[in-house]
């Protein structure tokens, strides 16, 4: 397909990774933000191209992984009500709460189903007036202005049964929290192409400059990401620290305004809890108020319930690249993907789940 | 979750309060709401995610770093490296 075939090259693959080789005097620990640019790495096996003084270690860009607990639990009591048909994306059927998880939900009886897209559950919501549908609006920058459309769609139709579990996470934000931390070791990173196609790479700049890091907005291929990561190794090794552009067909320095619109007129930026990292502040959207017949939190009177995160499982150490999957104690034993303790062995995106499905058969590799 | 996947412009109109396209991914077609990218047009490749585009993708941008990568390579391959 175009615009797929092309940067997952094998040739082109190699060359990069000879001049990143070429280029590169001394170990570099890099980070790579987003769920999806870790998978393509551990698919490809791009760490065995790169030099093996180039580490790689995983961010926190898994919007199911970093949900908090009582997130998830306040989803899981709405989806149990008789009357509702709960509306989720595919990846948080499986992902643990409390007690229980929305497919065991499902089974008991309760109107869980899966979309594509919010305007699913703007439809259904349509479809079934006399019922209360609910959707879990989850995601990053990536996927706000969509959540924020459906919201803004069931406004100006009117429909009074539809409203949104919004739970919105924001990039910067938390990278400047785990940038900030002292045992960050990271020295470059590779930023969300997706996030920044709606954001554009403007907001990253700060971080450059305040942390003197250099940032490469990344894409999602092979070809792009070892671009990347040469970039990289490039501003490293003459000392430069800017934010530059890979993704240079898809992401522009302001990104999408009509996106940015949408998502300011819906929503606001809170203070946001994150899975094992606790609240960072501003770091989230909420449902303005004027959209509060749409907050499914409000609806259904959720917000005060609250939840504690499992001992066990290491995830919030992983979400911040200071520990790897294959550090955890219960990695591919106590936790798989068919019986997770945590969210990132659940998810397409999640880095347990990427070292499980590509890694874990790896030499020295957990077994 | 940020998953987004390119996709060819086959037709568009404008329904309701949404302007929504026919948009082909290899062998597979799909509705796409195209509200957030109105520059695109038939024949326009778009990045789509969770059911509408993010961006249209600029081809020249594309050309231009392919371009670029495929004279990095031929200029290691002629190092000998």
């Amino acid at each position: 397909m175009k615009y797929i075939d092309e940067y997952r090259d094998g040739k082109l693959a190699e060359s990069i990774a000879q001049a990143i080789r070429g280029r590169l005097t001394q170990p570099r620990v890099l980070m790579e933000i987003c769920g999806g640019q870790t998978h393509t790495i551990m698919r490809y096996g791009l760490e065995d191209l790169l030099p093996p003084e180039i580490e790689l270690v995983h961010g926190p860009g898994c919007p199911v992984c970093v949900a908090p607990l009582e997130v998830i639990d306040q989803a899981l009591a709405i989806a149990a009500q008789p009357e509702v048909i709960f509306v989720s994306y595919g990846d948080m059927l499986r992902v643990p709460g409390s007690r229980t998880d929305l497919f065991r939900v499902k089974a008991a009886g309760g109107d869980v189903r899966i979309a594509y897209s919010p305007m699913d559950a703007v439809r259904l919501a349509r479809e079934n007036p006399s019922r209360p549908v609910v959707f879990f609006g989850i995601g990053f920058e990536t996927t706000a202005p969509a959540n924020a459309m459906a919201v803004w769609q069931a406004s100006r139709e009117g429909l009074r049964n539809f409203s949104m579990l919004a739970a919105h996470v924001l990039v910067p934000p938390a990278m400047r929290a785990i940038l900030a931390s002292p045992a960050c070791r990271v020295e470059g990173l590779i930023a969300p192409g997706h996030v920044c196609t709606v954001m554009g790479s403007r907001e990253y700049e700060d971080l450059a400059r305040d942390f003197h890091l250099p940032i490469v907005i990344g894409g999602f291929e092979p070809v792009d990401l070892l671009e990347a990561i040469r970039l990289l190794v490039d501003q490293l090794e003459d000392g430069r620290a800017q934010v530059e552009n890979q993704y240079v067909r898809a992401v522009t320095r302001t990104g999408n305004l009509a996106a940015q619109r949408i998502m300011e007129q819906v929503f606001e930026v809170c203070d946001q809890k994150w899975r094992g990292i606790g609240e960072i502040p501003a770091s989230g959207y909420r449902i303005r108020a004027e959209f509060a017949r749409y907050d499914a939190q409000r609806v259904f009177g959720t917000g005060q319930i609250t939840a504690d995160e499992p001992k066990e499982c290491i995830s919030a150490l992983v979400l911040q690249g200071l520990k790897k999957p294959s550090d955890c104690a219960v990695f591919g034993a106590r936790c798989t993907p068919e019986f997770p303790l945590g969210a990132p062995m659940v998810s397409s995106e999640g880095v347990c789940a990427a070292y499980y499905a590509y890694r874990r058969h790896a030499p020295g590799g957990p077994q | 979750m940020c998953l987004a996947v390119p996709g060819k412009v086959l037709e568009s109109q404008d329904i309701g309060f949404n302007r929504i396209a026919k948009v082909q991914f290899g062998g597979v077609t799909r509705k796409v709401y195209l509200d957030f990218v109105p520059e695109a047009g038939v024949g326009d490749y778009v990045l789509v995610h969770v059911g509408f585009a993010i961006s249209k993708i600029d081809e020249a941008e594309a050309q231009r770093t392919l371009a670029l990568l495929e004279e990095m390579g031929a200029i290691l391959d002629e190092g000998g490296e």
